[in-house]
C-alpha cells in the first residue's frame, strides 16, 4: 500500500511539471556562476568550493518544498491520504522519501560535476558527495513541517523556504565542516560527520511527526 | 452495519454554519443533504469524512467486521468537489494507484480497475492521462474510484455536477447497487439521485442555524 504511494510519487516528480530536473538546472545554474564571478583563481574555488556547492544545494532543495503537499492538496487527494487508516506519519514520511528520491538525488548525483567547475579535487568531491547524500535527507524531513504548515497557503513557496532555513542551517554547517575536514588535515572527519547523520536520523522521526500534526489541523 | 452522528455542529468563521445535528444509517439506507448555497452540506460531509473537526457531537462507525477503535472516515469514501486524481499520471494508473492504496475494508470486495472504468461508461479510454478527459469524463472516472476499492459508507459531494444525463443514469444505478449490496449512502446534492426512499434532511444553513432533525 505506501509503496503504491512511494512509485505514483515518483513518477510524478519525473513526468511534466514534476521538479525533478527544476532542481537540477538551478543547483547547476547556482554553481556554473560562481567561477565566472570569482574568477579563474583555481586555488579559490578549490578552497570555497564544498561550501558553494552545498550552499547551491541546499537552494535547490528549499525550491521544490512547497509542492511536497501542495499538489496533493490542490486536487483533494490530501484528503483521501488523511482518511485512511495507514498512519499518517507512515504516509508522510513515505512522501518526504520519494520527494527526496525525485528532487534530492539528482542533486548528490550531479554535485561531482560541479566539483569539477570548483576545481575541487577527488577526495573533496567525495566527501562533499558523501555528506550530501546524508545531509539532504535532512533538509527534506524539515522542510516537510514547512511544507505541511503552509499547505493551506496560496504562493506559500517562499513561506516555506524562509520558515525552514533556521533549522536547515546546522544541516550546511555540519556538511560544510564534514567536507572540509576530509582535504584539510588537521581537522578530523568523523565527528561532524556523525552529527550529520544524527541531525538526519533526528529529523527523519520529528519533520514527519510534525507535518502529520500540521496537516491534521490545516484543515479547520 | 450502522453510521450514527449525534449532535453534531460545525463552525465556519466565527458563526456555527449548524447544529444539533443528528442522524442514523443502517445497511442499505441513504440520506440525501438539500439547500441552497452556503448552507453547510459540504461541511457536515467533511466532519462525517473526519476532515473537519466538529464542534461538538460525535461520528461513529458500528460494524460486526470492524476492529474497535476503527473511526468512521476508515469506512468511508469521500468524493469532493475536486477528483483527487493525477492529471499528469493515466487514468490505469490513477484508479490503480488508489486501489492500492486504499485496500478493501472487511466485508466486501472491489472491482479490478478496467471493470470499474467499464462500469462508469469509459473503458476504452483508460490509456489516456487524466488530464486530457473532458469534465464529465474526469467526474465519471474519478467515480470509478469508488469502486475499485470497497467501501461501505459513500460521501458523495455533488457526484453529478458536470454530468451528462447519461451518466446521472450510471451515477444512479452504481448507487442503487451499491445500496442494495447493504452499503450506505450519504450525499448533498441539488439534483434528485432518482433514489427510492432515501431519507432526506435540509440544510438551512446560518439564517435558520437550526439542522432540522428529520
Amino acid at each position: 500500500m505506501v509503496t503504491a504511494l512511494l512509485f505514483r510519487d515518483l513518477k510524478l516528480s519525473v513526468r511534466a511539471g514534476g521538479g525533478a530536473m527544476i532542481g537540477v538546472l538551478f543547483f547547476m545554474t547556482v554553481v556554473a556562476v560562481i567561477p565566472f564571478g570569482v574568477g579563474p583563481d583555481l586555488n579559490l574555488l578549490s578552497r570555497i568550493g564544498p561550501a558553494i556547492v552545498w550552499i547551491g544545494a541546499l537552494l535547490s532543495a528549499l525550491l521544490g518544498l512547497d509542492r511536497l503537499f501542495q499538489t496533493d492538496r490542490e486536487d483533494g487527494s490530501l484528503d483521501l491520504l488523511l482518511m485512511q487508516e495507514h498512519p499518517l506519519v507512515l504516509t508522510v514520511l513515505i512522501k518526504c522519501l520519494a520527494h527526496w528520491l525525485g528532487n534530492g538525488l539528482p542533486l548528490v548525483i550531479a554535485s561531482p560535476l560541479l566539483g569539477l567547475f570548483m576545481n575541487m579535487n577527488e577526495t573533496a568531491i567525495g566527501a562533499t558527495m558523501l555528506t550530501l547524500l546524508i545531509g539532504t535527507p535532512a533538509l527534506t524531513f524539515i522542510g516537510a513541517v514547512g511544507a505541511a504548515v503552509a499547505v493551506a497557503l496560496p504562493r506559500g513557496g517562499l513561506l516555506v523556504s524562509i520558515l525552514v532555513l533556521p533549522l536547515a542551517i546546522p544541516v550546511l554547517i555540519f556538511g560544510v565542516s564534514a567536507s572540509y575536514a576530509a582535504v584539510e588535515d588537521p581537522a578530523p572527519f568523523m565527528p561532524p560527520f556523525l552529527i550529520l547523520v544524527a541531525i538526519t536520523m533526528f529529523f527523519a522521526v520529528l519533520g514527519p511527526l510534525g507535518a502529520a500534526l500540521a496537516l491534521r489541523n490545516a484543515n479547520d | 452495519m450502522r453510521l450514527t452522528a449525534d449532535g453534531l455542529a460545525a463552525r465556519r468563521g466565527e458563526d456555527l454554519i449548524f447544529k444539533d445535528v443528528s442522524f442514523a444509517l443502517e445497511t442499505g439506507e441513504s440520506l440525501v443533504l438539500t439547500g441552497r448555497n452556503g448552507s453547510g452540506k459540504s461541511t457536515l460531509l467533511r466532519v462525517v469524512a473526519g476532515l473537519l473537526r466538529p464542534e461538538s457531537g460525535r461520528v461513529e462507525w458500528h460494524s460486526e467486521s470492524a476492529e474497535s477503535g476503527m473511526r468512521a472516515a476508515e469506512a468511508c469514501h469521500y468524493l469532493g468537489h475536486r477528483n483527487a486524481m493525477k492529471a499528469e499520471l493515466s487514468v490505469t494508473e490513477n484508479l490503480a494507484f488508489w486501489k492500492d492504496f486504499f485496500g478493501d475494508v472487511k466485508g466486501g470486495h472491489s472491482l479490478p480497475v478496467h471493470e470499474a472504468a467499464e462500469l462508469v461508461g469509459l473503458g476504452s479510454i483508460v490509456h489516456l492521462p487524466f488530464g486530457y478527459l473532458s469534465a464529465g469524463q474526469q467526474r465519471r472516472m474519478a467515480f470509478a474510484k469508488l469502486l475499485v476499492a470497497y467501501r461501505p459508507v459513500w460521501i458523495l459531494d455533488e457526484p453529478t455536477a458536470a454530468l451528462d444525463v447519461n451518466a446521472e443514469g450510471v451515477f444512479t444505478t452504481l448507487i442503487k447497487a451499491h445500496l442494495a449490496k447493504g452499503g450506505i449512502l450519504l450525499a448533498a446534492t441539488h439534483q434528485p439521485l432518482g433514489l427510492d426512499n432515501g431519507k432526506e434532511l435540509r440544510m438551512t444553513g446560518f439564517s435558520g442555524i437550526m439542522g432540522e432533525r428529520w
